[in-house]
Order: structure tokens, then sequence, then C-alpha cells
């Protein structure tokens, strides 16, 4: 009798590959030999369209890189602009960016926690997380009119004075009780750990050699996050969640906690924005933004990991060439290592829990 | 039942209508009965199932068509009826074909054996436990039948899986109805609900003396049904939609149909093994008018089942599916060894002298 190995194309039109990643899998019945991940399929030419269009255009569409955490996208674009052009954030432009930054990590994360709990077969879950992350959004969407693409950071400041911080003070008083529950319903869940503890270890070496970084590389022992050196948290009392665990429950639990931290940051910046009402920024003409020479770079922490921005210019109004670096886009290779000798099931399971974030990948 | 025939052939008789026609006859309505009976159950099951969920997780649920949303799986149904039957184009179209209605035929043989009151029993042989084990276990073939012929990888995987996971849960299932045989000293199904009778209502259910028996038992029922926890066969973020993703239209209506249908007729089944049936909790039953006293039965039988079948929704709102390996190791290292030792203490109780039957 001869056997053969079985070919897989695991997607693009799969329920959890999230969207639009391919998966080339070669299984032994449902064991995982080799994985190919094939990209591409929601590429939109995010840099190139850069080279063409003026910082002010640009702008808008940033947001689209990763929709799921559109604030860090524009925070990025602007803090490089700013870094080229020499200017420094007011305390209070600071506190208002840092307050939408954690929100949004915390809308990222709830997400992610509501789809990887639906790879793992359930579907409860994903509405919890998904009314907790509502209130979030109807707060942006109530303060920038959009619900996922803002489009409210302007290269300087802020397009307007932030408003209506009785919600996110209302936000931050309900979310650790809802966490609480999530905890209880599935932390310590025994089908839950069954399948995320020691499953899908992500040895430190290695995520160091794949480039992994954020809660991913946290969850497995290193301690490596960008917001400890960021001028922006400057002053803000919070804690890099470090986890030693390497396996998929680690990195559930770290971003759990990576949510009471950003709910901490938060009532820090809420405190201060409450107390310091005069808005200071500096005006600059966004029609009329011209770099000077050279080569800029900035990096911040993204929920996915760290996103860097790297901008050179010749002087123009527009970049000679832009790139982008994105976290998930690590993560996504990691499958070629982290899949192989896993069974099916528990494959998704591992896909899953790297919050891999397709658009992101793409660009 | 045979109380019922007489009425039946008493009745044809003062229309003239020959015995013959009778005796033919009787033997099909009540099949109709079921067929009928069926539909509207599942349809209220599947809106009862979605309404539920809808509420663990803070949503309305349907609540469009009609009063409350309760038209809603009639017009999916009539939807399902007029969609294209997509045949794929490499599919062995006979097995193909025969999947669906293998999947459904079985229930109503399953259906049919079940002692809905005290005289209402379709198909009342001696040994009808058997019969309906049987009748339970037929879909599997249907789901392989499904895979295999479906030509498609992701249905070939839910059909190997399906199979590992029933052949794996059979066994216990198989042990704790040989206890309950015990317990009973009988095979039939009337026979065994008629066992748990007595004046102390709930106190003699089956229940008690064999506890462990119950917990045995409905994990292994959610096992062979596919149901969360134990839904791997169809797991959706894995397999798309395991056995039945090719299937289309009305096919997949009948397969839908045939797994809610299953899940009604099991626990039906377990209502009947461990919490007596259609016999009253109380002891005694509120109605003294004979022909009332079949519906009050009924009545009981069936809030039992639906208490069962909240619980399984209950469940699958709560729980995250097991990991293939986790699935066949809890059959094979804990529950059979479990439901062999809850043997040991049914045979203890019963000739032990600890049960007065």
């Amino acid at each position: 009798m001869t056997t053969t190995t079985l070919k897989l194309n695991l997607g693009p039109q799969h329920p959890s590959t999230h969207g639009v990643l391919r998966l080339l899998l070669e299984l032994d019945g449902e064991k995982i030999l080799s994985c190919e991940p094939d990209i591409g399929y929601l590429h939109r030419g995010m840099e190139k369209m850069a080279e063409k269009l003026s910082y002010i255009k640009y702008l808008p569409l940033v947001d689209r890189i990763d929709y799921l955490a559109g604030f860090f996208y524009s925070e990025l674009l602007c803090r490089t602009v700013e870094k080229a052009l020499n200017i420094e954030l007011s305390d209070r432009v600071r506190a208002i960016r840092t307050m939408l930054l954690e929100l949004n990590r915390i809308s990222s994360h709830l997400l992610w926690i509501g789809a990887f709990l639906m790879d793992l077969g359930a579907t409860s879950p994903f509405f919890y997380a998904f009314r907790e992350r509502e209130m979030i959004l109807s707060y942006f969407e109530k303060l920038t009119g959009q619900r996922m693409m803002y489009n409210y950071f302007v290269f300087g400041g802020i397009r307007k004075d932030i408003e209506f911080l009785d919600d996110v003070q209302k936000i931050i008083s309900i979310l650790p009780e809802k966490l609480h529950d999530y905890e209880r319903i599935i932390t310590e869940n025994p089908i839950f750990k069954r399948r995320c503890v020691n499953k899908g270890i992500l040895e430190p070496e290695i995520g160091l050699n794949y480039s992994i970084t954020g809660v991913n590389l946290r969850a497995s022992g290193i301690d490596y996050d960008i917001r400890k050196n960021d001028y922006l948290y400057q002053g803000f009392d919070f804690a890099a969640v470090i986890l030693q665990g390497k396996d998929s429950w680690s990195r559930y639990k770290a971003r759990i906690l990576e949510i009471k931290e950003s709910i901490k940051i938060i009532s820090q910046a809420l405190d201060y924005l409450k107390k310091n009402e005069k808005l200071e920024q500096k005006h600059i003409n966004p029609l009329n933004i011209r770099l000077p020479e050279g080569e800029y770079y900035q990096e911040i922490e993204a929920p996915r990991g760290l996103a860097s921005c790297y901008i050179k210019s010749t002087g123009e109004d527009r970049p000679y060439r832009l790139k982008w670096r994105t976290g998930s886009y690590y993560s996504v290779n990691l499958l070629r290592k982290l899949l192989v000798g896993e069974y099916l099931n528990d494959a998704i399971a591992i896909a899953g829990s790297l919050d891999i974030i397709l658009p992101e990948v793409d660009k | 039942m045979n109380y019922l025939y007489f009425l039946y052939i008493e009745f044809l008789a003062k229309h003239n209508i020959p015995k013959l026609f009778g005796d033919i006859t009787f033997y099909v309505i009540p099949f109709c009965i079921i067929a009928f009976a069926l539909l509207v159950v599942v349809l209220f099951l599947v809106l009862a199932e979605r309404k539920l969920l809808g509420f663990f997780t803070q949503r309305k649920g349907p609540n469009r068509v009609g009063y409350w949303g309760l038209l809603q799986t009639l017009a999916d149904a009539f939807k399902l009826l007029c969609k294209e039957n997509i045949t794929p184009s490499r599919v062995d179209r006979f097995l193909f074909n025969l999947a669906p209605i293998l999947a459904f035929v079985p229930v109503f043989v399953a259906l049919g054996v079940i002692p809905y009151s005290a005289e209402f029993t379709f198909i009342n042989t001696q040994t009808n436990v058997i019969l309906y084990l049987i009748m339970a276990a037929f879909p599997v073939l249907s789901i392989f039948l499904a895979g295999w012929a479906s030509n498609n990888k992701y249905s070939l995987f839910g059909a190997m899986r399906c199979i590992a996971q029933v052949l794996s849960y059979e066994l216990p299932i198989t042990f704790v109805i040989l206890s309950i045989v015990v317990l009973s000293s009988s095979m039939n199904l009337a026979t065994i609900t008629l066992s748990q009778m007595s004046k102390f209502g709930i106190f003699s259910w089956f229940l008690f003396p064999c506890f462990l028996g119950f917990l045995i038992m409905f994990i292994s029922i959610l096992a062979e049904l596919n149901r969360c926890p134990f839904d791997l066969p169809e797991a959706e973020s894995e397999l798309i939609c395991g056995y039945n993703t090719e299937y289309s239209g009305m096919r997949f209506a009948i397969f839908y149909l045939s797994e809610y249908a299953m899940m009604f007729a099991n626990s039906i089944f377990i209502t009947i093994l461990f919490l007596g049936g259609y016999l009253s909790p109380f002891g005694k039953y509120f109605m003294s008018n004979s022909f009332l006293l079949y519906f009050e039965q009924a009545f009981w039988l069936f809030l039992k089942a639906g208490i069962l079948i909240f619980i399984m929704i209950w469940i699958r709102a709560t729980l995250p599916r097991l990991a293939s390996f986790d699935l066949l190791k809890f059959s094979w290292a804990i529950l059979l060894p479990l439901s062999i030792i809850n043997l040991f203490i049914t045979v203890l109780i019963k000739f032990g002298g600890f049960l007065c039957s």
C-alpha cells in the first residue's frame, strides 16, 4: 500500500483565516508536515500610494493599514513627520493621544479575544467582547465621527480638542468587572487550558530570529516594550506585561493583563485631562508640509507588535519612499515554524493566538 | 396500543370500511403523525436554540419574521427549499444524494420506539432499546457517505473525525444502558419507564442509583450528536462546515433537520432511561380523565426532554471545542472505565438489596 501526503489549501475562503490568508499545508492525516503562508490578497499599495500623495492627503489612508487599530498608524505617520519637522507636542496633546491609543489597544485586544475564542469553538465570548468593544467604538464615533477610520490626529497635534470625557470614565469603570467575567468563563476553563497550555510554544530565540515583537514576544519572557522609552508615555505609571509561559495561554493572559495596564494609563491620562483644560498646539499649514531632505524613522508599540515608519524625503511635498514595518507580517512568517508537527485543530488555535491581521500584513 | 387499535377498527367498522384497510393503515398512520410532529418540533427547536443562544450572548435572536420571530425557521426552511441544489462536478452522485436520506430516515424509526405515554408506542418490541441504539448510531453512516462522496478534503476530515468520535462514545453509552437494563430487568422502553414508577415520584427514578451513568450518558450523547463541545466533525473554524460543506439547498436542510430531530430523540431517550419517561415527578397525575392523562404524560416527557435540550444549548453557549486527541482520550481513558464502574455499582444496588423492586 502506498501512502501519500495530502496538500490542503487553507483559505483564502475559509472561516478562520480572518479575511484573506492562504496557508498551503502538507498533511499526514491531520498532522501538519509543512506550512507555507501565501499573502497578498489584500494588498492595496499603501507604500506606493504615499509616493504620489502629499502628506495630508496620505494621512486619512493610513488608518486603513490596520483597521482594528487605526489610531496607531495615523499616530505613527504624524510622529515621523513631527520628528522631521522638530515639532514638540504639548502635554495635553500627549495625554490625549496616549489615552486614545490605549483605548484603541483595548478595543483591538478585545476583538482578538473574541476571534481567538471563536477559533477554539466558543461563540459567546465573541459577543461579550464585542459588547465592550462597542462602548469604545461608540465613544470614538462620538469624538471623531468615525467608528474605525478616525483621521483624528494631524501633524503637530489633534484635529479638535477632546470631548465626552465622562464616557471614557464610564468605559474604564465598567471594563475591569467585565474582564473579571471573561477570566471566570475563559481563563480557568479546563477545555480552554487543555487547548492552550503548552501549545504553540514560541522559544525566545526563535521569536527574536523571526523578528516577533509585541505581546507575542513578551509572553515568551522577553522584556521588550517600546512604550517604556516612548516620550508619549513619559510620566505615565504602567508595567510592561512579561510572562514566561511561551505558549498560547500566556499570549492570551498577556493580552488580558495588557488591557488592565492600558486601563491604568487611561485613568492617569484622564485625571490629567480633567485638570488641564487648555489645548496648546502648534498649527502648521497642512497643504505645505515639506520634510527636509533626509531619512526619518519612528517606531511605536502597536497592539500587534512593533510598528515603525521610515520616510526618505528629497525635500518635496511628498515622500520619496515610505516603508511600514508591521507586527503581523512577521507573525505570519512564524506560522511556517510554529505549525509544523501540530494537528489541524491545534494549528488553528495557535495561528489564532498570534493575533495576525491581514490588512496589516499586505498593506 | 391494543386499546387504540380496537378503537380504530371499531371506528372503521361503523363506516363500513373493511378491517384489512384498518390493519394496513393502522401501522402507517403513526409514521405520518411522527413525520408531521417532527417537523413542528424541529422548527421549534431551531428557533429555541437561536433564541436561547441570543439571550446567552446578549442579543435578541431572530425577532423579525412573525411575532417574536416565531416564523423565522419556517421562512428559512422555505428559503432553503427554493435554493438551488448544487451538485459539485466530481462527486459520487448516487452516494451524494443518498446521504441526506439516510440521515433522516432512521430518526423516524428511533422516534417510533419511544413510549410517549402509557399507550402510545408505535413500535413496541421486547428489545426496542437495541433497535433505538442501532437507529441512533445510523446517521454516522450517512455522515461518512456525505464526507466521502463530496470529494472535498474538509468533508473527508469531518467524516473521519465523526466516525472516530462516534465509535469511541458508543461504548460508554452501551455500558450505561446495560446498567439500566440490569436495574429494570427489561430491554423494553415502556417497561423501563414503568419500573421507575412509585408513589415517591422523582425519588424512584433511575437517576439516583445511576447518577454517574446519567452524566456519562449525557456527555456521550452530546458527542454522538456532534454538539458543542464535541462538534469537531463540523468545526467551523477548522473544517468550514465539515461533512456538509458541499451540500446546499434542501439537502443541507435535511442534514440540519435530522441533526435537530436526533437531538430531540436522544433527549427523550435519556429522559426515559433516567428521568422516569412520561411519569409525573410528583408520584401522581393531575388529570383523572384517561384521555387527558395521555396528554399529561406526554407533557411530562416533553418537559423533561426540554430541560435536557436547554442544558445542551447552555453548554453550547459556554464551552470551547475539545482538541481531537483529548476527545478520544476522554472517552477511552475516562468515560469507559467510569461506565464499567457504574455498571458494577448498579449491579451491587440491584442485587445487594439496596433497592426494592
